[in-house]
């Protein structure tokens, strides 16, 4: 069955010639209400006090700036390595230790109560403790970054792991299949889109994690300049690091959401199935 | 050549508070269970629902054990699943993450088969069952019957002795379910292995099978093994619409009520 087809099933009738236009565009509608909306910011913020506020053209010609510089390139790549070896060791770590957890019932019931006691404890209220033995450089940045992106991908993994079914299970059973087999063709493919969606997680966790540990170890990176400009009530440079975490964010969980739909394509289409 | 003999199991019952259920304690499903399967011969267990003929398949296949009894393939006993007997499922039971080929090469990648070897042997009976051109298919994009005709191609790649199905056809419409077992008789023509068939059609048992063994419900006993009466005939043509194949229809269904009466 095609998709289109489907859509066109679903899609209630418009009443109006023009809205069923409109619908049709929801790529011209985002562009227009996000240029209003700058436009609008534009004109309320050149009538505000600079030291408060600052407006599109004025933060545009600062990241020009900062860029030119050497700044902001700079500091990108700060909190980039961090960044990237904690969400590394976070999925890595995570999937193995999820593994673990669901393959081995000893393990589990022996860690269990240290993961349970670290998820509800706010990693933020740890980083006083990390600084004190990871140091306020590298290693205290991964270690804060790994300790607030890892706990979904533990979490999913072990979940895929732990729901796979008993239908599946028992073909791998019936063709006689060996331990290890079973988990490598069976058991950890089932699992896939459930590791898959708590790395989404993760990374955006992971964004998370690399921002507070620049506010609160060594000032570097994009997190740094946040503090920076901000002591220096420089409104307009503050506006920068934040847009461009906002626009990192965006392309790696869309790099994740299409691997994620790769992998996954064979559970959508089953949930598409009528 | 398969050897049921003096078969008996049972499960623990627990309180579910469900007025449906059971009443709690150990229920007899199989009461001493004795029969035999010649090679080459198509045995169907028919039965009601709950009468423990699933179990004894699960059983015949090494899934679980009975409490008493033995079950034995050429004079050697099933204690665990054999790869000279291989399952088709009533739910297809197909990866739903492999495409066409590779779960139809399945069985061969557990046993070490080399790719090009699997697939070649994999897409020899991937042409048997009619799906030639869906190699690269995946599950969800296919029919339910087309999706059992894949379990039928991956329980014939080890080349069984044994093959075992358990109610095959009972998840398709009714139309689809006469197409696929047609052709499920013209490949059996062809091969010739040795087939238990679980079924609660009446119908199905006797246009497909040599011998039926009707199963009384709980607990689960042979009630009697009966020849079918278009055994000869079956393989030749459409035998649906012929008057003995009624009168068995009617005898078996006559027998099955009885039961029902007496429980």
């Amino acid at each position: 069955m095609s998709k289109s087809t489907l859509d066109d099933a679903v899609a209630p009738v418009e009443r109006h010639p023009w809205l069923a236009w409109w619908r049709q565009r929801p790529n011209l509608i985002r562009i227009i209400s996000v240029t209003a909306f700058l436009l609008w910011w534009e004109y309320v913020g050149r009538g505000m006090n600079p030291l408060f506020m600052s407006y599109p053209t004025a933060i545009f010609k600062a990241g020009w700036a900062m860029t030119a510089s050497g700044e902001l390139p700079a500091a990108l790549v700060a909190s980039m390595v961090p960044f990237s070896i904690g969400l590394v060791l976070s999925i890595v770590g995570g999937i193995a230790l999820g593994i673990l957890l669901g393959q081995f019932w000893l393990l589990e019931y022996m860690l269990d109560p240290f993961l349970n006691a670290l998820y509800v404890i706010p990693r933020v209220a740890l980083i006083p403790l990390i600084v004190l033995w990871a140091g306020l450089e590298l290693t205290g940045k991964v270690v804060i970054v790994t300790l607030v992106a890892i706990f979904p991908v533990i979490v999913n993994t072990y979940s895929g792991i732990k729901d796979v079914r008993g239908s599946l299970m028992e073909i791998g059973k019936a063709y006689g299949a060996t331990e290890f087999q079973n988990f490598t063709k069976i058991i950890l493919p089932a699992a896939v889109p459930y590791i898959m969606a708590g790395v989404r997680l993760s990374v955006g966790l992971a964004i998370i994690g690399i921002i507070v540990a620049e506010f609160f170890t060594a000032m570097t990176g994009l997190g740094g300049i946040i503090v920076v400009y901000a002591n220096n009530f420089a409104t307009a440079k503050l506006f920068v690091p934040i847009i461009v975490i906002g626009v990192l964010g965006i392309a790696l969980s869309q790099i994740v959401a299409a691997i994620e739909r790769n992998l996954s394509r064979w559970r959508v289409s089953e949930r598409d199935r009528f | 050549m398969l050897k049921i003999d003096r078969v008996s199991k049972s499960f623990n019952v627990r309180p579910t508070g469900k007025k449906s259920a059971p009443a709690p304690g150990r229920m007899t499903v199989l009461d001493d269970i004795n029969f035999e399967v010649g090679e080459g011969e198509f045995v169907s267990l028919l039965g009601a629902s709950g009468c423990g003929k699933t179990t004894l398949l699960r059983i015949v296949a090494g899934l679980i054990r009975p409490d008493l009894g033995d079950v034995s393939l050429a004079d050697s006993r099933i204690e665990a699943p054999r790869k000279d007997m291989c399952m088709v499922f009533q739910n297809f039971g197909l990866l739903p993450w492999r495409s066409v080929m590779d779960n139809v090469a399945f069985p061969l990648e557990l046993d070490g088969v080399s790719r090009p070897e699997r697939e070649e042997v994999a897409g020899h009976y991937i042409g048997i069952v009619g799906l030639k051109g869906f190699e690269r298919h995946y599950p969800h994009e296919l029919s339910g019957g087309m999706q059992q005709r894949v379990g039928i191609a991956r329980a014939l790649t080890r080349k069984p002795l044994v093959l075992l199905m358990d109610e095959p056809f009972g998840a398709l419409d009714a139309q689809t379910r006469e197409a696929l077992q047609d052709d499920f008789m013209q490949i059996w023509k062809e091969l010739k292995t040795t087939i238990v068939f679980v079924t609660h059609a009446i119908d199905e048992a006797i246009v497909l099978s040599d011998r039926i063994v009707v199963f009384s419900a709980r607990p689960g006993r042979v009630e009697r093994i009966m020849p079918s009466v278009v055994a000869q005939d079956r393989l030749a043509r459409d035998v649906r619409a012929r008057p003995d194949f009624a009168l068995q229809v009617h005898e078996i269904r006559s027998l099955l009520r009885q039961q029902g009466n007496a429980a």
